[in-house]
């Protein structure tokens, strides 16, 4: 097994267990615990949730190239044109509840921004900064 | 117009409906009309509208559903369960008439013979609009391409 391989299969396990399965299971404050508990950094950083969120990674697109600079309302895919509901969860109460289509989108997302899968630090500071948004 | 005239325009007019309505959908009624898998409309919907499955031959789906991580640019992966429901929902109702027989440059529907010959009217400052900005974003102008309904009656081209 790969080392991310092993990092994904870990995270799976361990968000599928630390939060009940189900399609509204989980809360964003769970997950963002989740990933945090998984990372075993102590410090949750919203400030560099933000700085991940907002710059380019040395490719085409940021996170905020489609969900926006400040995820609030509603983004546009920057290729398709097709909106984006809000991200920031105090904004969509269907974002961050659902650690499957979480992972879902951390997996294919970081990849197109950032070209490699984010760590589960990175998604629990993303997850922190989008949580300050009220 | 004489009545006889009359008649004769009438009966044209039915033999050109007729024949507009059979370039696309008459040889496949399934086009629009088809039930869309649930699955279909949550995973693909997300960034896209719902592309109907008869836009593509079977070919050209499976190639794309084979290549989720590469997805025209983006990544786009799903789990091997949901792959294989769309696979065999899309090979189901792939397309199977004349025009969509052959599959387009890099399997996008854009480049179909059909689909430039339908939209030859169109002028290239109109794709670039900010409210349409591609060819792939079909409800910038087809209003009702959410329900699978891409009738020229629904299109509104914006501003």
């Amino acid at each position: 097994m790969t080392h991310s391989s092993l990092i994904r299969h870990v995270g799976a396990v361990l968000i599928a267990g630390a939060i009940p399965i189900g399609v509204h299971a989980a809360t964003p404050a769970d997950l963002q615990a989740a990933y945090g508990a998984l990372s075993g950094t102590t410090t949750i950083a919203p400030d560099r949730g933000q700085q991940l969120f907002t710059i380019r990674h040395g490719r085409e697109w940021s996170c905020a190239s489609c969900h926006g600079a400040v995820p609030t309302q509603a983004g546009k895919h920057a290729s398709t044109g097709k909106p984006i509901a809000a991200l920031a969860p105090a904004f969509n109460p269907e974002r961050f509840v659902d650690a499957a289509k979480t992972e879902k989108w951390f997996r294919r997302n970081c990849n197109d921004v950032i070209g490699r899968e984010c760590s589960a630090a990175e998604k629990a500071d993303v997850i922190a900064w989008l949580r300050t948004l009220k | 117009m004489n009545r006889r005239a009359l008649l004769h325009r009438k009966s044209w007019a039915v033999v050109a409906l007729v024949a507009s309505h059979a370039a696309f959908a008459g040889d496949d009624q399934r086009t629009p009309g088809v039930a869309v898998l649930p699955k279909y409309k949550q995973e693909c919907t997300a960034c896209h509208v719902a592309f109907p499955p008869g836009m593509l031959p079977a070919e050209s789906w499976r190639r794309l559903l084979g290549n989720l991580p590469h997805h025209y640019g983006t990544d786009a992966s799903l789990d091997a369960a949901t792959v294989n429901e769309l696979a065999t929902w899309l090979s189901a109702n792939a397309g199977t008439y004349r025009r969509v027989r052959e599959a387009p440059l890099e399997d996008r529907i854009t480049r179909s013979a059909w689909f430039i010959r339908k939209h030859d009217e169109v002028s290239a400052a109109v794709w670039k609009r900010p409210a349409v900005k591609s060819a792939t974003n079909c409800a910038a102008c087809h209003t009702q391409a959410d329900q699978g309904d891409f009738n020229e009656h629904t299109v509104r081209i914006p501003r």
